[in-house]
């Protein structure tokens, strides 16, 4: 766990993520890839920050820098102060303040949706009995508590990537990175894991960073919206989303609700 | 598993997985009645085709005979022992390369050229240099049971999904546990069929190991029939060794369904 200070003489939360000229481009077989150009982007500590723009204009990108899991062709990435690569290695440390949601579920086919759950909290020596309640809780969580004994073949998309949530989860970290985590599920479902996702963030204070290609979602979630623009990534935009919390589901027919939406969707016509 | 069904909606028997509980033992008894009629019309000799009936008689004696059941034991011995070490240097070698580039890069055409050396060729070099013993019979079972071990398991080791790193890597985790979380049990299954592979080669390694050196195994006691011109006594040795060749395949088999439960195969 990282020290979290709060400077008194500004009053600013302390920054979690901090990215200073992040520039990605992959090497390809023909002409290289530039993904994303140099960003600037800090993220204050238990902040909801969401990402948005077309597809293909670097979001998973951007979320793999921060998660450590690509190493930035320029640029520093500052996790709760710690600069994330040094000498070409990625510091553990700071990556382990961070769970990271896929696009895809990605669970391991050989352990069931239990074990695949309890899987981080195996690797760091949790004791039995804790790790089988928590997984139990938290598959009740995500919706899935009766089908932690399951194969994930035998569990539909949307449930999988559940499953995968939840094994995000599963050891509490301080940062979560999400990437379309609700995309693979309907409407209703989605409307609830957003209040949940809400409520979880709310009551652990946690800073989330997290992709969707939803407009209405991306303005019921977030505190801050990041627009994305393609050829090369960059940021376009930000937009401060002021509502109070806890966000109900009516909040999205009122008037300032809509008038967000329609800038977003505009600006969004735009550069796509 | 769902019972298939017909376009009609109604289970057919010809879909059915009872099938083949049927259909083998028919095709079995129609097989040994040809047989059978063959031998009685052509008046064919019972040194060149004996009567089911005689290689029967000859099996069950060859079932009641303390020495033939110590032949069958030093086959089996022979062909576990070198799948043993087939196993161990497949996988232990395979795990390496697969992961290894330069390593990969190095031994590659080593690996194709002695892959395609017909390996049965080098049997009389391995008695020559092993003696008649046990030993050189291992070490045929081991030689030809390798590559496909070796192989498969390069194959699984590299056939480790890109977002199952991804979440290792995110869960910061060592490379022991990479190792033992993620590449060992993504790989088992190629690595379930190249034992699969390996064992009935295993297997025929052993038994022309035998055949060639030394008086013990199945091989031997082929050979010996052979020489004596006992072909009811052959026949009989032939169904030892095809029912050992099942046994071990079945074996595996069972170890599939016990190692990969979670697996599409293991419910096949
Ligand atoms: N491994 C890679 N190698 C080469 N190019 C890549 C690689 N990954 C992404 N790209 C390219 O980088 C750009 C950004 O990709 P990225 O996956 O970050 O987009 P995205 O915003 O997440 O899109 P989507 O909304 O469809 O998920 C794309 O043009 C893509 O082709
Ligand atoms: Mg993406």
């Amino acid at each position: 766990m990282a020290v979290v200070r709060v400077d008194p003489e500004t009053d600013k939360a302390p920054v979690s993520v901090q990215l200073s000229g992040v520039s990605k481009t992959y090497p390809t077989r023909g002409a290289p890839v530039q993904a994303l150009s140099p960003t600037d982007l800090s993220v204050k500590s238990g902040e909801l920050v969401v990402l948005i723009g077309p597809s293909g204009c670097g979001k998973t990108t951007l979320l793999r820098l921060i998660a450590g899991l690509i190493k930035p062709t320029s640029g520093t990435v500052d996790i709760v102060g710690t600069n994330l690569w040094r000498n070409n290695r990625r510091q553990g440390d700071a990556a382990s303040e961070m769970g990271v949601v896929f696009q895809e579920a990605n669970l391991f086919p050989w352990l069931s949706i239990e074990e695949n759950v309890a899987l981080p909290l195996q690797m760091r020596g949790s004791d039995k009995a804790d790790r089988s309640r928590r997984v139990q809780a938290l598959l009740d969580l995500v919706g899935i508590g009766g089908f932690g004994q399951r194969w994930p073949r035998e569990l539909s998309g949307g449930m999988r990537q559940r499953a995968a949530i939840a094994r995000a989860l599963s050891y509490d970290p301080d940062i979560l990175l999400m990437d379309e985590p609700f995309g693979a599920l309907d409407a209703m479902t989605r409307d609830t894991m957003n209040i949940e996702l809400q409520r979880i963030w709310m009551e652990t204070s946690k800073s989330v960073i997290l992709v969707t290609h939803s407009i209405s979602e991306a303005v019921f979630l977030a505190d801050r919206i990041i627009l994305l623009s393609p050829r090369p990534g960059r940021i376009d935009s930000s937009y401060d989303v002021p509502f109070s919390r806890p966000r109900t589901t009516e909040l999205q027919s009122t008037i300032e609700f809509q008038t967000i939406a329609s800038t977003l969707r505009k600006r969004l016509t735009e550069i796509s | 598993m769902s019972e298939p069904t017909s376009p009609d909606g109604r289970s057919s028997f010809l879909d059915s997985k009872w099938l083949p509980w049927v259909t083998t033992p028919v095709l079995l008894l129609a097989m040994i009645a040809t047989w059978q009629i063959y031998v009685s019309r052509s008046g064919v000799s019972a040194f060149i085709l004996p009567a089911p009936m005689a290689v029967a008689h000859a099996w069950i004696d060859l079932l009641g005979s303390g020495r033939a059941w110590h032949h069958v034991l030093m086959t089996i011995y022979a062909t576990l022992a070198g799948f043993a070490w087939a196993l161990v240097f497949g996988v232990g070698l395979g795990t390496l390369i697969g992961r290894i580039r330069w390593l990969e890069a190095t031994l590659t055409p080593f690996i194709v050229a002695t892959q395609v050396i017909p390996k049965v060729a080098l049997v009389p070099l391995f008695i020559v240099w092993f003696g008649f013993g046990i030993t050189s019979k291992v070490i045929v079972a081991a030689v030809l049971a390798f590559f496909p071990i070796l192989t498969n398991t390069v194959l699984g080791v590299k056939s480790v999904d890109a977002g199952h790193q991804d979440v290792m890597t995110s869960l910061n985790a060592s490379r022991w546990e990479i190792f033992r979380r993620l590449e060992l049990p993504s790989s088992m299954p190629y690595i379930i069929t190249g034992m699969e592979v390996g064992i009935v080669l295993s297997l025929i390694g052993a038994i022309v190991g035998e055949y060639l050196g030394g008086a013990s195994g199945l091989g031997f006691l082929l050979v010996s029939r052979m020489n004596a011109y006992e072909t009811d006594g052959l026949f009989a040795v032939m169904i030892h060794m095809t029912l050992l060749g099942f046994v071990f395949y079945f074996g595996i088999g069972f170890l599939r369904r016990m190692l990969i439960p979670w697996h599409q195969s293991a419910n096949m």
